[in-house]
C-alpha cells in the first residue's frame, strides 16, 4: 500500500495532513512567540523575535494560500456516518472560521508592519525583501492594526483550542476515525 | 613683459578660485573649541529596499588643535552623548538608547581621540583615531574638509563610515546596514 498524496472519499492524503500539522504547529508557535516578544525587557531580543515572528507569519501566509488552493482542488473526505446532525452542520462552519483566521492573522500582521511609523522593512528569514501592503502609514492605522492583530490572535487560538478539544472528543469519547485520519494518510489500498 | 602677463594671469586665477578654497589649513593654526549650537553630527544607516534611518546627536563636545608648523601633528578630541540621539521617532530613539544599541545608561559617552592627521590637499585632511563606544575601541578614519575660517571661527565638514558591528551594535543587520554614514558640520571657536 502506497500513501496517497490526494484525499479520497473517507481519508485525507498526506499533502493535506502535512499542511494541517505544519500550519497548526507554526500557528501555535506564532501565538507563543507573539505573546513573549512584546513582554521582554531586552529590546534587542524583542527586535529579533519580532523579525522572526514576521518571517514565520509570511511563511504561514504562503502555506495557507497553498492549503486553500489544495482544499479547493481536492474535496475533503466525508465525516464518518456516526457524526450527528448538529455537528455535521456546525463542523464545516468551524472549519471555515479556522481558514478565515489563518488568512486574516498573517494579513493583519502584514498590514500592521505596512502602516507602522517605524518603517522597519520585512525580510523573511533574511532571504528577500517583502514589500509592504499599499496602505497609508499613520499612528492611528498602526494602533488599529495592532489591536486587530491582537484580537484575531486570541480569538484564533481559542478556535484552535476548540478544534483540538473536538478532535480529542472524537478520539477518546466517540472513538471514531476523525482524529486518526488526520494522522495516517489515505493509501491506494483504501476501500472507498 | 612676459613676467607681467604671467603675474596678471596669476592674480586673475586667484580671483577666480572659490572663496572656500582660498582658506588654507596653514592659516588655521590654533586651538578651537567646538560650538555645539552651530555644529551638527548627523548619521544615516541604509536599509534593504531603499531609504534609511537618519538621525543626529544633540549633545557633544570637542576640541580641535591645528599645529602651526605641521598640520600632521594636529589633534582632534570628541565626546558624543548617545542619550541625546534623535531620529524624529520617539520609539526608535528609545530603542537606540537602550541596551539594544548604545546602552546609554551604562556607556554614556562615545569618544574619539585622533592619533594622526594626514593632509590630503590645501583644505582637506584624513583624521585617523581611536573610537570608543560601549567599552570597545577601534581605529577609525574621518575625512575633514575646511569649510571656512573667519575671525577665529573655523568650520569643518567631516564625513566617515563606521561599522557598528564592531561596537556590539549590530542589531537589525542585514535589514539595516552595518555601515553608519557620518556627516558632521563642526564649528569651532578659537581659544
Amino acid at each position: 500500500m502506497q500513501a496517497s498524496i490526494t484525499n479520497n472519499a473517507t481519508r485525507y492524503g498526506w499533502a493535506a495532513i502535512v499542511l494541517h500539522w505544519l500550519i497548526g504547529i507554526i500557528f501555535i508557535g506564532q501565538f507563543a512567540l507573539g505573546f513573549v516578544m512584546v513582554r521582554l525587557t531586552s529590546q534587542r531580543t524583542a527586535f529579533e523575535l519580532i523579525q522572526l515572528h514576521k518571517s514565520f507569519g509570511f511563511l504561514l501566509l504562503g502555506l495557507i494560500i497553498l492549503r486553500i488552493a489544495w482544499r479547493l482542488g481536492n474535496a475533503a473526505p466525508a465525516l464518518p456516518a456516526s457524526v450527528g446532525g448538529l455537528e455535521r452542520r456546525t463542523a464545516p462552519l468551524a472549519h471555515l472560521a479556522l481558514y478565515a483566521f489563518q488568512l486574516a492573522l498573517p494579513l493583519s500582521g502584514w498590514a500592521l508592519v505596512s502602516v507602522s511609523m517605524l518603517e522597519i522593512p520585512s525580510m523573511p528569514f533574511n532571504l528577500f525583501v517583502m514589500p509592504n501592503l499599499p496602505l497609508v502609514e499613520s499612528d492611528a492605522a498602526e494602533s488599529f492594526w495592532a489591536a486587530a492583530h491582537w484580537y484575531l490572535a486570541y480569538a484564533g487560538i481559542a478556535l484552535v483550542a476548540l478544534h483540538a478539544l473536538a478532535a480529542l472528543r472524537h478520539h477518546f469519547w466517540l472513538r471514531d476515525s476523525v482524529l486518526t485520519r488526520m494522522i495516517t494518510p489515505s493509501s491506494d489500498g483504501d476501500v472507498e | 613683459m612676459y613676467a607681467r602677463i604671467f603675474g596678471l594671469a596669476a592674480v586673475a586665477a586667484c580671483l577666480a578660485m572659490p572663496v572656500l578654497a582660498a582658506v588654507d589649513l596653514n592659516d588655521a593654526a590654533g586651538s578651537y573649541t567646538v560650538n555645539p549650537a552651530s555644529s551638527s553630527i548627523r548619521f544615516s544607516i541604509g536599509k534593504v529596499g531603499g531609504g534609511g534611518l537618519d538621525g543626529a546627536f544633540g549633545r557633544f563636545k570637542g576640541s580641535i588643535r591645528i599645529d602651526n608648523s605641521d598640520v600632521g601633528r594636529s589633534q582632534v578630541n570628541f565626546t558624543i552623548y548617545p542619550e541625546s540621539v534623535g531620529t524624529g521617532q520617539g520609539r526608535i530613539d528609545a530603542f537606540l538608547r537602550s541596551d539594544a544599541v548604545f546602552d546609554a545608561a551604562n556607556s554614556p559617552e562615545i569618544q574619539f581621540r585622533s592619533t594622526s592627521v594626514t593632509r590630503t590637499s590645501d583644505t582637506t585632511a584624513l583624521v585617523s583615531g581611536r573610537l570608543t563606544a560601549r567599552g570597545k575601541t577601534f581605529a577609525e578614519k574621518f575625512t575633514a574638509e575646511l569649510g571656512g575660517l573667519k575671525g577665529g571661527t573655523i568650520k569643518f565638514h567631516v564625513t566617515g563610515k563606521v561599522l557598528r558591528s564592531r561596537y556590539g551594535m549590530d542589531v537589525g543587520t542585514p535589514i539595516y546596514s552595518n555601515i553608519v554614514d557620518f556627516d558632521m558640520t563642526l564649528t569651532g571657536k578659537k581659544g
